[in-house]
């Protein structure tokens, strides 16, 4: 379930969860509803972290941002800016300081609901059977039986996908 | 269609579902998706962004439930049109403040509605009338289905659908409910239920989300988090915070009745006389006068069947649906006296408000069913 984050401002409980990475540091803030709207938060222009860190910002560090999306170039001085990635491989390329931007965000870090199959199979097969295994594992964790006897239909469903393309290529 | 035939036509927000009912004004969930191979928006070129444009426009074309759908191109969108669609929650104020290469895609009955390059590629959007998570979830879990037998979803083992802001990876989904709270904003307890709502990991907002004022009571409670749990856990959880929030408002609503019976008749009765005989009004004291009507309603001060006219005119009220019926540039004086004319018109055809019924009834039938 949700931690109980207290707002930076004052004392009420922070529904806003902002994090931004200046000069290869994690910045967090957690607000509350009402000072995110002071404070402008959800107008990206008007809203500057630098401001919220007064003095906690050197901005002369040598490290710079050479951590730099391969697909898209996109840089961390532009995740400081935006607080939006830049395509989906900026996922990938920013791996190293995600488990700190996703921190507190969310209950978890590991996605438990709907798979785009079809999608999946036309990128990897196998890839999926993997991730499904994973999401049966959880769910017989969690006790969700249901939820893991549909997981073990789709994994006997998947592996026949699989046997039937390997039978293929045995008998052309 | 166009934006005219679409004010005409009947809408799901108005019209659909078992209609209108007390409370539980709509149910909406959202789903945010993104290509494969494709930069978010806020990142891509325009060139690329035309092309996402023009490619998934085409594509969802193929998609059976969407074939009576209508495109809307942003650019072809004069500034009271993407207000409308703003007011009838089919687009997002962000998409309407993009002057090229977004559009949205509007379904028929304006239940459903995609837009292409808000802040991520895709938001496909199902809206119901009244209180159903289950039947909103099955809709727009179908339509993502068949959307994506014909398209490359952005997709991660661990992280879930990827979105262009890190707050909705996992399911991608936003899942949000407008309540009608007259009696916990009547009394004051309304900042009390934000607050406990936002301990469960709920987040409560005004009619037109981040930053919007609790116009005519209305609010919306929606999930915050998207990564970690799946989307029928977030719908049960949050049709258990809903569940809560009616019953402190149906408590407010009684002890308002119990020991502030006289000022809640005077209330009620004076914002029908205004709406009944005001020549100037602005818009937001016609959705405040609006929302004590359907408070009136609910109380059976009004007959049951005028419910849905008075969320007509809550939507026809709005600036941007006033402003459409007026020719030409107008001042604000003219939009006021066009609203109040058409309240009055409206209003001069209803009954008397019966206030006897305050004084006899039996409170205990306030609690709406199936909740
Ligand atoms: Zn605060
Ligand atoms: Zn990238």
């Amino acid at each position: 379930m949700t931690k109980n984050i207290k707002c930076n401002s004052c004392d009420n409980l922070a529904t806003v969860h902002l994090t931004q990475i200046i000069n290869n540091q994690i910045h967090k803030i957690d607000l509350c509803e009402e000072c995110a709207k002071v404070k402008g938060v959800s107008d990206p222009e008007g809203f500057s972290f630098s401001d919220m860190f007064a003095g906690s910002i050197d901005s002369d560090s040598s490290q710079g941002s050479e951590m730099t999306c391969v697909a898209c170039g996109f840089t961390h001085a532009d995740f400081r800016k935006n607080g939006r990635f830049g395509c989906a491989v900026c996922y990938d390329s920013f791996e190293p300081i995600l488990a700190e931007i996703l921190d507190g965000m969310h209950p978890s870090l590991h996605h438990r609901g709907k798979v785009p199959h079809l999608a999946l199979d036309r990128v990897d097969n196998q890839t999926k059977i993997q991730f499904i295994e994973r999401s049966l594992r959880n769910a017989v964790d969690a006790e969700d039986y249901e939820e893991a006897a549909r997981f073990r239909d789709q994994l006997t469903a998947l592996r026949a996908v699989d046997e039937n393309r390997s039978s293929i290529q045995i008998n052309p | 269609m166009t934006i005219a035939s679409l004010i005409k036509r009947k809408s799901e927000l108005l019209h659909g579902g078992a209609g209108p009912v007390p409370i539980v004004l709509s149910t909406r969930i959202r789903l945010a998706r993104n290509l494969r191979n494709q930069p978010f928006p806020g990142w891509a070129k325009v060139a690329q962004k035309c092309e996402i444009l023009s490619q998934s426009s085409e594509t969802l074309r193929e998609v059976p439930s969407l074939k009576t759908a209508t495109f809307f191109n942003i650019e072809d969108l004069a500034d009271t049109e993407k207000h409308i669609l703003v007011e009838r929650h089919l687009i997002s104020r962000e998409l309407s403040e993009s002057s090229h290469s977004a559009g949205v895609l509007v379904g028929r009955n304006q239940s459903c509605s995609i837009m292409v390059n808000e802040e991520d590629h895709l938001r496909i959007q199902v809206l119901r009338n009244g209180f159903d998570l289950e039947k909103t979830w099955k809709t727009i879990d179908s339509l993502d289905s068949k959307m994506e037998e014909r398209l490359d979803y952005a997709f991660a083992q661990q992280l879930g659908y990827l979105t262009a802001c890190p707050t909705n990876l996992g399911t991608g989904m936003r899942a949000s409910v407008m309540m009608h709270l007259p009696g916990l904003y009547i009394s004051n307890q309304i900042e009390k239920v934000i607050r406990a709502v936002n301990q469960l990991g709920m987040v409560v907002r005004g009619l037109f989300g981040e930053g919007s004022d609790a116009i005519g009571s209305i609010f919306q409670i929606s999930n915050q988090q998207t990564l970690g749990e799946s989307e029928k856990e977030i719908l049960a959880r949050l049709r258990k915070v809903l569940t809560e929030i009616v019953h402190h408002e149906c408590n407010a609503r009684m002890v308002l009745i119990e020991s502030d019976r006289l000022k809640l008749m005077d209330k009620i009765g004076r914002g029908y006389g205004v709406l009944r005989n005001s020549h100037l009004l602005n818009s937001k004291e016609s959705m405040s006068l609006l929302s004590l009507m359907r408070f009136a309603v609910d109380l059976g001060m009004l007959p049951e069947e005028n419910r849905s006219l008075v969320d007509q005119l809550f939507m026809e009220s709005q600036p941007g649906h006033i402003q459409y019926n007026l020719t030409g540039e107008s001042g604000s004086d003219e939009r006021d006296f066009y609203r109040a004319s058409l309240l009055r018109k409206a209003f001069t055809k209803l009954p008397e408000l019966n206030f006897d019924i305050l004084l006899e009834q039996d409170f205990t039938k306030l609690f709406p069913e199936g909740l």
